[in-house]
């Protein structure tokens, strides 16, 4: 019975293949443990009923293939077996759902207090806003957007001119702190993902999105772009480094500010006369 | 106990409709060009289906050379990658799927199952087929205009669509969205057929719950598509004014590369939820011909009655109802409001209860039959394992917060590969092997067949399993190369290679069935009326093929439902529909000659 045997090492197969591969997430650098716990259930619900559903199925080619003389019982349904089969399917169904949405509920829910930042996204390059002293981001406007304003800050907004941008670069952000992500696109949909910290929101352009999340793991992450934004799609890179709190404040420090990048100045550490 | 089983004899109720007038051919041409036949209209657009399905079928290879082995073939550039990826997934979905399940098998099963001659408007359903034939010549042209084909990726999400950073930007995307608004004028044609045919050509006896589930599926699907395709309609127009008028239905104001554009105050996810809102319906309107086909191939070659067919059908029209509001699963990280994703998760977890039933009656119609390993069979039950594992990966997807480090990675064309792919492509070469002998009066090969169904079906499982956990890894989708990446580990690399060749052996293996079906039509074996000893009414006509009018002067008459395989006490093990139930005993008229 090849047939019955195949599908017993497809299910064993399949099994060992998830316990045994290499290929598995990368280790979490952010809170969203839940997430990755979640999948683990789903993974547990699926992966049983899998097995099973392709070891039943083997069995009956098995036990009931043809035969001199083998005849099929006429039943048509059965009631009792059909209820219980769906109401057990039914809890299996909550028992994910149920986590899920619980999680969901938190992702998006931001925490009070977290500080908040800004990505954008163009073709094919990510820039980055950070509120600068006062704490708030200015308000912006894609009609602001000009080569002195990359992203298009409002320029008569108080709590714009010190906001930190960083155009393509590198994104710095402190460890253990809780951020909102506020996304924007200047031209299409890009998605600012870092598979690290396992959340992601698309970016749209002519609206504003977020997520959040708590990068809980210091180091360097790569951060690519997840939806199709065009021909440079796959190369639309960026980094983001998770340091602790005295580096991220030194490296804020030395970030040029609107007013200052506006009016043609650049990088305090680049040009120390001037700021003298 | 089900209707129309034992003891249903006085439950034939008289003819509703009378016999219509047939149209005649009278030429070569209006017998089988311009033909009004249900049966032609068939053959032709399979045949046209399966040929542009080639088409998208060398393209999956040259998209997994690409990733297999990058920048060794330099004419895949990143162009011409995403010009591969939306074609082929643009054919794939619309132009072989959709089109090969309902304007290819609805146009021939249902006529020959219900009982009827012909679909009920035969000058519009041959509209149909040419129409659908001038989408899919529209479609081809935009591979040969300036700039090529779009490379917006199946989805055509505005404003990347129609913007320069995408390739085809000039042509390839308003011959794609005009394309595809004829393919819905087309499919419209044949869709109000197949709905009305089923609804008011059915043959006396032959009630809703006495129909194949067959025919349920493509009579539910074509409804839904009725219901469904016209989002993608407005969609596709809208987007085309703002490519070629300048309007702002779909785009903000924007800067491109530095340039203020004229748009202003459009909306981008707007378009996504019209896309969606054609597109998760769409998922069920591939699945459910594909869920009414295999119940029928399962119960005929395991010799069993379909085990709860009641349950069966509700929970195909249960499935088709529920897909209307399931959408948004699509759009979790979309930039929608995130509260959406409440009501998305739950409907979407719950359409797994009767999806989840069908796959349990399937399994349980085997047990206690009397199994027969023909190879309609063994792709019946390829589908199965292949739909269960592409189901129950929907559930990470479907559960929004799963979804979230998920989407749009290879977990997601693992998944849908696996359910909305490889699983009603098994369904359909099934069915090809199952009705061939009715359509051309001989057998396919069988040996040839066991080879085709091996190769496929283990190879595409190879293909796509362990492609799941390149997403897992955080391998993005649509990426033409994946260049230095924390990801892109050397495994990840030998693995993308291993599924290349695979892929590639896979595609070759098609060959194998092309061929059979040509050497089949001159040397296979007289296949004869009924072959499979099958109940349903297409496997009782006076003649095989079915001439003109199906029928012979007197239409079928129906006694019975589509499931009496192995009736206790009966002499064989199938009752034909149209056997009269005292009949039954003794003598059998009305069985196939
Ligand atoms: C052996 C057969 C097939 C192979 C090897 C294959 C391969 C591929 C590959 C490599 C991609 C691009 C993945 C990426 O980089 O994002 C893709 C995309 C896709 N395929 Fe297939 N495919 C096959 C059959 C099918 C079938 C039967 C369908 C029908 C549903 C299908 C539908 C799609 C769709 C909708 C996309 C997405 C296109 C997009 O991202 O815009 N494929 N396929
Ligand atoms: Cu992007
Ligand atoms: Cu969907």
């Amino acid at each position: 019975m090849a047939i019955a045997l195949i599908l017993v090492l497809i299910a064993v197969g399949s099994v060992l293949f998830h316990v045994l591969s290499p290929w598995w997430w990368t280790p979490i650098a952010s809170n969203w443990g839940y997430i990755d716990n979640t999948i683990i259930i789903t993974f547990w619900i699926t992966g049983v009923v899998f097995v099973a559903v392709v070891l039943f199925m083997a069995y009956c080619l098995f036990r009931f293939r043809h035969q001199e003389g083998r005849r099929a019982a006429y039943e048509p349904e059965n009631k009792r077996l059909e209820w219980w089969l769906t109401i057990i399917t039914g809890v299996g169904v909550a028992a994910m759902l149920a986590p899920g949405l619980f999680v969901w509920k938190q992702f998006v829910t931001v925490p009070e207090g977290a500080s908040v930042i800004e990505i954008v996204g163009q073709q094919w390059q990510w820039s980055y806003r950070l509120p600068g002293k006062d704490g708030r981001l200015g308000t912006s406007d894609i009609r602001n957007v000009s080569s002195d304003n990359p992203l298009g800050l409002n320029p008569s907004d108080p709590h714009g001119q010190d906001d930190v941008v960083v155009e393509g670069g590198e994104l710095h952000l402190p460890v253990g702190k809780p951020v909102k992500v506020l996304l924007r696109s200047l031209d299409v949909v890009h998605d600012f993902y870092v598979p690290e910290f396992r959340a992601k929101m698309d970016m749209v352009p002519g609206a504003v999105t977020y997520f959040w999340f708590t990068p809980t793991r210091t180091g360097t992450f790569e951060a690519l772009c997840a939806e199709l934004c065009g021909v440079g799609h796959p190369q639309m890179r960026g980094s983001v480094v998770v340091e602790n709190e005295s580096d991220y404040q030194a490296w804020l420090e030395q970030q040029p500010t609107f007013v200052r990048s506006s009016a043609g100045l650049g990088p305090k550490v680049e040009s120390p006369r001037l700021t003298d | 106990m089900v209707d129309g089983t034992l003891g249903a004899v006085g439950a034939v109720p008289p003819a509703e409709v009378e016999d219509m007038e047939l149209y005649h051919p009278k030429s070569w041409v209006t017998r089988y060009v311009f033909c009004q036949d249900a049966k032609v209209i068939s053959i032709q657009y399979s045949l046209t289906a399966l040929s542009i399905g080639l088409v998208a079928l060398v393209l999956s290879w040259l998209m997994r050379l690409q990733l297999g082995f990058p920048s060794v073939f330099s004419f895949i550039d990143a162009n011409a990658y995403y010009q591969f990826i939306t074609m082929h997934g643009m054919i794939m979905v619309i132009y072989l799927l959709t089109a090969i399940l309902l304007g290819g098998f609805g146009n021939y099963l249902i006529p020959l199952m219900v009982g009827a001659r012909d679909m009920v408007f035969p000058y519009v359903n041959m509209l149909s087929y040419w129409v659908y034939l001038l989408a899919v010549l529209v479609l081809v042209a935009s591979f040969f205009v300036p700039g090529g084909a779009t490379g917006a990726g199946w989805t055509l999400y505005p404003p990347q669509a129609i913007l320069s950073g995408t390739p085809g930007r000039d042509w390839g995307i308003i011959l794609m969205l005009a394309s595809l608004i004829i393919f819905i004028v087309g499919f419209t044609m044949g869709g109000l057929n197949y709905v009305v045919t089923v609804l008011q050509a059915r043959t006396r006896g032959m009630t809703l719950m006495r129909m194949p589930l067959t025919v349920w599926g493509i009579f539910t699907a074509s409804v839904m598509a009725l219901l469904a395709f016209p989002a993608l309609f407005v969609g596709a127009v809208m987007m085309l004014f703002d490519r070629v008028l300048g309007t702002s239905f779909f785009m903000p104001a924007l800067v491109e590369m530095g340039q203020q554009l004229q748009y202003g105050g459009g909306s981008p996810i707007l378009f996504q939820h019209l896309f969606w809102f054609f597109g998760h319906p769409e998922v069920y309107i591939v699945a459910l011909p594909a869920f009414g086909i295999v119940s029928d191939l399962i119960s005929t070659h395991a010799r069993r009655n379909i085990f709860g067919y009641r349950m069966m059908v509700w929970a195909i029209v249960a499935i088709g109802a529920l897909s209307f509001v399931v959408w948004a699963h699509h759009m979790y990280v979309s930039g929608m409001n995130p509260y959406f994703g409440f009501f998305f998760a739950t409907t979407t977890l719950i359409i797994a209860i009767p999806t989840a039933i069908k796959v349990y009656n399937w399994v349980l119609t085997l047990w206690l039959g009397d199994i027969h390993l023909t190879v309609p069979m063994l792709f019946a039950l390829g589908f199965i394992v292949t739909f269960i594992s592409g189901g129950l990966t929907g559930l990470f997807l479907g559960n929004a917060v799963v979804d979230v480090p998920l989407s749009d990675t290879m977990f997601v064309v693992a998944h849908f590969h696996m359910v909305m792919g490889v699983a009603p492509i098994l369904v359909i070469f099934g069915a090809i092997y199952h009705w061939y002998p009715k359509v051309t009066g001989r057998m396919l090969n069988e040996a040839l067949g066991q080879l085709h169904f091996w190769i496929t079906f283990l190879g595409a499982y190879a293909i796509f399993f362990p492609m799941h956990y390149l997403g897992l890894v955080g391998v993005p989708r649509r990426y033409h190369e994946l260049g230095e990446a924390a990801f892109n580990t050397p495994s990840v690399g030998t693995l993308n290679a291993f599924i290349t060749i695979v892929a590639l052996i896979v595609g070759a293996a098609q060959l194998v069935f092309l061929f059979n079906l040509a050497w089949s039509l001159v040397r296979g074996k007289e296949a004869g009326g009924n072959p499979w000893k099958a109940t349903t009414l297409e496997w009782q006509t006076p003649e095989t093929p079915p001439a003109h009018g199906n029928w012979g002067k007197e239409l079928p008459v129906v006694y019975r439902w589509a499931y009496d395989y192995s009736v206790p006490g009966a002499e064989e093990d199938f009752v034909p529909q149209n056997q009269p139930v005292v009949a039954r005993a003794g003598a059998r008229e009305g069985a196939p000659a």
